[in-house]
Formats: C-alpha cells, structure tokens, sequence
C-alpha cells in the first residue's frame, strides 16, 4: 500500500469513525462508510491540509470513492 | 385540559454522568467546583467552573456511551450532552422502542441558553488564520440551539413538535414548561423536554465575568465559591451539563403502566420589563411569575413544601429572589424549605431549569431536599426561610416550586406535585 492510501485511510477512519477494514480502496464514502455530501467536504479539506494540495470544487465533485481520493492527491504530488 | 405527568429523567452534571448518581453526590453534599481544565485560565479573574468530568474520573462522562463518533466530532459539547441525557431519559420512561403511530405523537423541546459557543470561538480563529475555505461544513448546524432537538428526533424517530427555547439562563424552565403545553393542547403525547450548556471556553469565561457576573474571589478555594445567600457570596460557577426529562399525557402513561414521577401541575412566564443584566429591583418579575404558576397548579401555598431556587450566588438576584418569595409565601413560610442546588453544582445557565426540575421531582420521590452548600453566615434577610444549609434534609415534600430566571429580564416558574 503507498504511504498516500496510508494516510488517507487514517483520515478517513477518523472523521467518519469507521473501522479501518472496512476503508477498502473500493469503498464508496456514501455508499459504504457512511457519509453525507458535507462529510465528503470535511474529507477533501482534511486531504488539502495533510497533503498542503489544493482540491478545487469540480475535482472534489468527482471524487466517490477511497481510490478516487488517493488517485487525484498522488497525482498533485 | 389533557394532564401531563413525567415518567422518564436523564442528566449530564459536574456530579454525575447520569441522573442517580447526580443526585447521590448531591445529597452527599459534594461540590462539582474545581479549577478550569478546558483551557490555560491563569490570566483570567475567573478561574474556576463546574465541569463535567471526563472519562477515568469517578463520576466522568463517556460520551461514546450515547454519541456517535462522527456526531461527537461535529457538534459541539452541549449538543453531546443534550443527546446523552434525551437517552437516559427515554431509556428510563422504557420508550426507546415506540411505533411509528407513537412517534408520529412525540417530540422534542430541548434548548440552550448560549449554545455553541466554543465552537464559534474556535472556527472564528480557523477563520481568521486559515481563511473562509477552511471553515467545517459543520460549524453552523453543529453550533445551532435547535440541534439536540434535531438530532435527538433523528436517532429515536420522533416526528411531533420539534422546538427549542432560547431564553438564557430560564431556557431549562421554559422548555419543561413549554412541552407540557404542547401535550395538554393535544399537539403532542410524549416530549422530550430540557436544556443544555457548555460554554466554559475562553470567550465564555471572559464574557461572564466582564459582566461582572462570576465569583472571582475564591479561586484558591473553587468548592466554596458557589454560596447562595451567604454573606461572603460574589458571583455565580458556571456550570455544565443537561436535563432532559420525559413528559406524557397522564392517560396514556397510566395505560402502559409506566412508572410516574410526577404530574406537572403549574407553569408561570413573567417579563421583568426593567435592564438586560440586573433583576428588577423590587423583584416583581419573579413573584409574577410563581403567582402564575401557583394559580395555574390550582395548589395552596401550603401545599408548597420545597423550592429550588434560581439561587446563583449573585449579591443581588439572591436577595430579590428571597425577598419575592417571602412576600408570596408569607404566613407559610415556616413549614417549607428553599435551597439552592448551585451551591454543589454551579450554574447550568440553559440547562440549569430542567436540572433542578429533576432534583425537585427527586425530592418528591424521596422525601428528602438537597441542601445549599457554603451557607455559613446567611445574609439578614434569610431570617424565617429555611434554606436547608450544608445538609440535606428528610421531610415531607407534598409539592414542589422551581424557579428560573434569565438575562434579558425572563422568569420561569415550574409547580410539580406526586400523583
């Protein structure tokens, strides 16, 4: 596992208070973790402060799933 | 006019996590004061508050008990709170489980006097140093008084009235009030009614005692600073916590067998009409208000055997309190008692109403009142009143007074009696 889904796994489970097997790079954040659209938001500004990347509003739109979220941030690294 | 009895306590205070254990300290005499842990309070002239304990202290809160993880990390604390003692609550009166039929007929009234106010403090600052973009998509509805409300609807499923009082520190008060209206109106059967608070933050602390409303002269000694009606007294505690009780119309409460604490006989609304911080100074919004409420219970004041008073160890709103109280009660002053529980847990500011609610409705069951704590030289004026000091005291307690009164000139009196 890269050392970006590490971290973003860890967010993850901290903010939507999910246990951590069920973060799977698959796992869909409404679908299978639990959250609403303004967790989503909570989840991108966590993204943004731990990886100092910005995500703006239309990225952050398209992002649904675990995989989604460690693509886009490995791809502004 | 449909009865409304309650059948169902739950409480977050500085002695307890729950309602029996809170009472059991109360009795025991013992004080919740203590220095401020929230924040480095060295540079302020109030350094000591009633919090509620955390978890690993003998009496602490888990709010992982109640509160979602992902709720608890949203919302502030007197939100958690409020939801943690709607549980105990619902739990107690045995309707976690009502159908959709019952639910369509039960609700919530659940306010705060100040709400989030450590959360605004806090994203205020996220704001100022990181910019709007780094604003929770959470603060406002995890700020809002209405949100234990929400919430608590939300987890059991209730669909009736959903309200929340915003009435500083008379919120408790009115709340309870307020809900047993809507259940004798027949807008509701079953309300969840109380209030909430958590505002031991730096801007909280600050905010207070600018106003010069806390005691500042007992930092050293945070458990004796909290002394209703003491000559030495100089200001409130604040305090911490929520009371939430459970109300029900009596025909139903007594169809399902459920246990009954108390019937909610007289409820009494008064404007003092006079300045935003200090009381009137003849104490008229006060005596108004339990006028009303003794008219409304259809009681005697002799049938009046405790007050808890609003009591908040002010210089002046003790003495106004005490003196509309005598001018009521007059001749049966003698046979009742009037003490302050802020004396052992300090001021719960919007939740103060609803948790002395629950101690008068305690004091019905046991037949014993709480005692005001630090009472070592009462003022002259407490001559002929009964105000139980230090200890508690076993006695007949037939019906019950809880006073409330708030900022802005608000008052709120509350008459229970057994059933």
């Amino acid at each position: 596992m890269s050392e970006t889904a590490d971290r973003v796994k860890k967010i993850v489970v901290e903010h939507l208070g999910v246990e951590a097997e069920k973060v799977t790079e698959d796992a869909s954040f409404i679908d299978d973790l639990g959250a609403d659209s303004l967790d989503i938001v909570e989840l991108v500004m966590a993204f943004e402060e731990e990886f100092s990347v910005e995500i703006p509003d239309d990225a952050a739109e398209k992002i649904a799933t675990v995989k989604d979220a460690i693509d886009y941030i490995d791809s502004k690294l | 006019m449909r009865r409304v009895v309650v059948t169902g306590l739950g409480m977050i205070s500085p002695l307890g996590a729950d309602v029996e254990t809170t009472w059991k300290n109360i009795l025991a005499s013992k004080s919740g004061a203590a220095q401020i842990t929230r924040f480095d309070a060295t540079d302020y002239k109030c350094r000591i508050a009633c919090e509620v304990k955390p978890v690993g202290h003998e009496y602490g809160f888990d709010a992982s008990l109640e509160v979602d993880h992902k709720i608890q990390r949203q919302v502030d604390p007197f939100i958690v709170f409020g939801i943690a003692a709607a549980s105990e609550a619902l739990r107690d009166a045995g309707l976690t489980d009502m159908t959709e039929e019952e639910r369509l007929r039960a609700g919530c009234s659940i306010g705060s006097g100040i709400g989030g106010l450590p959360g605004i403090e806090s994203e205020s600052l996220v704001l100022a140093n990181k910019g709007p973009g780094r604003v929770s998509p959470h603060f406002v509805h995890g700020r809002l008084i209405n949100l234990i409300s929400g919430q608590v609807s939300i987890k059991y499923g209730l669909m009736g009235p959903n309200h929340a009082v915003v009435t500083a520190c008379s919120t408790g008060a009115h709340s309870i009030g307020d809900a047993a209206r809507m259940i004798a109106m027949d807008d509701a059967d079953v309300m969840l009614a109380g209030g909430a608070e958590s505002a031991i933050c730096p801007i909280g602390i600050a905010g207070f005692a600018q106003a010069r409303a806390l005691s500042t002269g007992f930092n050293d000694t945070p458990e004796k600073a909290s002394r209703p009606y003491d000559v030495n007294r100089d200001g409130f505690v604040m305090g911490e916590g929520a009371g939430v009780v459970v109300l029900e119309e009596y025909e139903r409460a007594k169809a399902r067998g459920a246990k009954i604490y108390a019937e909610v006989v007289g409820y009494g609304l008064s404007g003092d009409a006079y300045h935003v911080t200090a009381p009137h100074p003849e104490g008229s919004g006060a005596y108004r208000s339990m006028e009303m409420a003794l008219k409304k219970s259809g009681l005697s004041l002799a049938d009046i055997d405790y007050v808890n008073a609003h009591g908040t160890s002010t210089p002046l709103g003790d003495e106004l309190e005490l003196g509309a109280v005598k001018r009521l009660f007059g001749g049966h002053l003698a046979t009742m008692s009037m003490s302050s529980t802020k004396s052992a847990i300090g001021h719960l500011l919007g939740g103060a109403g609803a948790v002395e609610s629950i101690f008068c409705i305690l004091a019905l069951r046991d037949q014993i009142v709480p005692p005001t704590l630090n009472l070592d030289e009462p003022s002259e004026s407490c001559l002929g009143v009964d105000l139980v000091p230090h200890v508690a005291k076993q006695r007949k307690v037939r019906a019950v007074l809880n006073n409330s009164f708030g900022f802005g000139g608000t008052n709120a009196s509350l008459i229970m009696k057994a059933i």
